[in-house]
């Protein structure tokens, strides 16, 4: 494969040597593709929670609103990140088995994961997770709810910015709504490898 | 043969079918085009900008290759070059030999749909499962996909309840919501047996290195959260110069495509898992794919290799929506895939040459193109490339007597004379079907042939 190398090198050399001058590098304005008009003035909690809401994903303030609405869903068997849980578990009490540790061989025992979020994007309605913040990548993708915690300062306003903040990390996942399909009919199905109901709780 | 090759495929397609490829096409360019023109203020300005990055990074790909490769390297990650398909699959072959693994699982990826990868990999004993859905549907019944975004777009419910059932994936139930929830309790099972996972490329930054990842079924992150080797397939025409014109295109990828502000998930890998991180490949390999990319650069076509893989030309070109995606006998059917899959057929370019000509020219898909792609230009390239190759071209009728007409003043005046005659022919009832049948729904202008040299004559004087 050193002689692919070499070779597919040399024809794209003897590809671009007849042109007699090489499309510029375009300058342009960073902002270019912000939906300044969107954000302006906005607290970017809010804006965050309408747009989470516009792609079909939940955004709560407190942890007792998601306890309630997990138990109301039926979800009360999960996962939670073991930073985390000292802080969440009061407001979950009883009814509740959580683990601390994900075991893949029982991926369907987890209705709900509980990870932190690195950050989320207010313009999009995107959740931002990378590996540094997720304490475990399957248990935030596998079981059917999951659930972010997002630090308010931590929310840009924008893709341009985010893109800008991608920082050292070797695996940032941008997360916009629940998993979904359009695969049969061209009719919108949620849940289909990844969670289907998808949540931040913004602290 | 009486018609183009694409009509003959098209003319065989269930009316059903035809309405499903129809409607969905159109309403999702309906969808991307008032999102676009909601939001943004100059939507076309975007798609000039993305153009232009995007011709930049193919046309300095002699820099920027190198460049990504050391970026690759340093950020852990192993890289291979793959001049041609066979050479792609055995680099994926080696790989899992050498670390002794049977299983894959795929996430979409057009590459190696253009290497034929799966069936390559079962012919040498291994599996490779696709784990999008529609994919996995195509993978089921040994079909091909017919839209780059939407692989079964040709297929309706009943048929893929069908293959649920003889695939013991449950009894017969056509409701979406069940085939999905069916699909996804048999795959996540496969991912997390699984020893690698393999996935495209949407795009990669020559600047840091990383590889974006595009999809919403979450099927590609699974493949990275379960598995412990990681092999992307990247064509070499994926590079962007920078993280920053990622934002650009990534805004428009998603709007284009499904209509959606943006992709539901998008990831970005710059190596093998942290370590910290408990889940994930702890190996990773990019493989540069070829495959005929390198004559495309060469040629006068070499912008369809700005192609970010929208699906946006197809869903808006009048005959892709007539004729659906197994009509263009290739990976990439519709308006890109009428440039760029005779131009990837390298010298067997004559087996596609008819796929520039099957279409109107109505610049549709330059004009939806978030990479603003003059396709109509590049048809005509071909068309006339066929041409100088003399590529024999069926469906066309001879154009001999016309040439030889046009070049005899007075044979030339003489049929416009003759011409008159037509005007006293009873069209309706000729016994040719197509004629008439044709003639049911319109009338022929009255002959005014010379007319205009006299008009010519008088103003002259
Ligand atoms: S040619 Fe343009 S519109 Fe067509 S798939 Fe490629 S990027 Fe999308």
């Amino acid at each position: 494969m050193t002689d692919d190398r070499e070779a597919i090198f040399s024809r794209v050399r003897g590809a671009l040597a007849p042109l007699r001058e090489r499309a510029p590098l375009p300058q342009y304005d960073a902002d270019m593709a912000v939906l300044r008009k969107m954000i302006a003035g906005r607290d970017l909690a809010e804006l965050l929670a309408e747009r989470m809401k516009r792609v079909s994903a939940h955004a709560y303030t407190s942890a007792a609103a998601v306890a309630d609405f997990l138990k109301a869903g039926g979800w009360t068997r999960g996962y939670c990140d073991p930073a985390l849980w000292p802080q969440l578990a009061p407001h979950f009490g009883a009814g509740f088995t959580v683990e601390t540790d994900f075991d893949r061989k029982r991926v369907d025992d987890y209705a709900f994961g509980i990870t932190r979020a690195a950050g989320a994007v207010a313009e999009s309605g995107t959740i931002v997770l990378n590996d540094a913040a997720t304490s475990r990548r399957l248990a935030a993708l596998a079981p059917w709810v999951h659930i972010a915690v997002v630090e308010r300062a931590a929310i840009f306003s924008d893709l341009t910015q985010a893109v800008a903040a991608l920082g050292q990390d070797r695996n940032v996942i941008w997360v916009t709504g629940p998993s979904k399909t359009a695969d049969v009919e061209g009719i919108l199905i949620e849940g289909v490898h990844g969670p289907g109901v998808q949540i931040a709780l913004i602290v | 043969m009486r018609f183009q090759p694409i009509d003959q495929y098209s003319a065989g397609l269930k009316a059903d079918t035809r309405a499903s490829v129809y409607q969905s096409t159109k309403s999702t360019h309906e969808k991307r085009t008032k999102l676009l023109f909601d939001q943004f203020a100059a939507p076309d300005r975007l798609r000039e900008l993305a153009g232009e990055i995007k011709q930049h990074a193919i046309e300095n790909l002699d820099t920027y290759l190198p460049q990504v490769e050391a970026r690759l390297k340093a950020n852990g990650a192993q890289v291979h070059w793959a001049g041609t398909a066979e050479s792609a699959c055995a680099a994926v072959l080696k790989i899992m030999r050498d670390r002794g693994a049977t299983k894959m699982v795929k996430a979409k990826t057009m590459v190696s749909e253009e290497i034929e990868l799966a069936h390559y990999l079962e012919k040498h004993g291994l599996e490779a499962l696709e784990t999008d859905l529609g994919e996995f549907i195509v993978q089921i019944d040994d079909d091909h996909p017919s839209h780059i975004v939407r692989p079964i777009i040709h297929k309706n419910r009943r048929e893929i309840a069908t293959s649920f059932e003889r695939e013991g994936l449950g009894a017969y139930n056509d409701d979406p919501g069940t085939i999905t929830r069916r699909a996804r309790h048999f795959l996540r099972h496969k991912y997390l047996e699984a020893d690698v996972g393999l996935t495209g490329a949407n795009f990669v930054s020559a600047e840091s290195g990383r590889i974006v990842l595009v999809t919403n079924e979450g099927n590609s992150r699974f493949c990275l959260a379960a598995t412990k080797c990681h092999i992307a397939l990247v064509g070499i025409e994926k590079i962007v110069p920078r993280d920053r014109d990622l934002s650009i295109l990534l805004n428009l990828l998603g709007r284009s495509g499904t209509a959606q502000d943006l992709t539901v998930y998008t990831e970005f890998i710059s190596g093998p898992k942290s370590p910290a991180q408990p889940d994930g490949p702890e190996e990773m390999h990019v493989i540069f794919v070829d495959n005929g990319r390198t004559e495309v650069l060469a040629s006068d076509c070499r912008e369809i290799l700005r192609c970010i893989r929208c699906g946006a030309c197809l869903n808006v070109c009048p005959v892709y929506r007539q004729a659906s995606g197994h009509a263009y006998r290739s990976v990439y059917p519709g308006p890109v895939g009428a440039v760029l899959s005779p131009l990837l057929m390298k010298d067997k370019f004559p087996q596609k040459a008819d796929l520039p000509k099957a279409s109107s020219l109505c610049g549709a898909c330059n004009e939806v193109c978030p990479v603003n792609i003059p396709i109509p230009d590049l048809l005509l390239r071909l068309r006339n490339r066929a041409k100088e190759e003399n590529v024999p071209s069926p469906g066309t009728p001879p154009m001999g007597a016309w040439a030889l007409m046009a070049s005899q003043p007075t044979a030339w005046k003489a049929a416009l004379a003759g011409g008159k005659l037509l005007n006293y022919v009873p069209t309706k009832l000729i016994p040719v079907p197509a004629l008439q049948a044709w003639a049911d729904k319109r009338a022929l202008p009255a002959w005014r042939g010379g007319e205009f040299r006299k008009w010519m004559r008088q103003r002259a004087q």
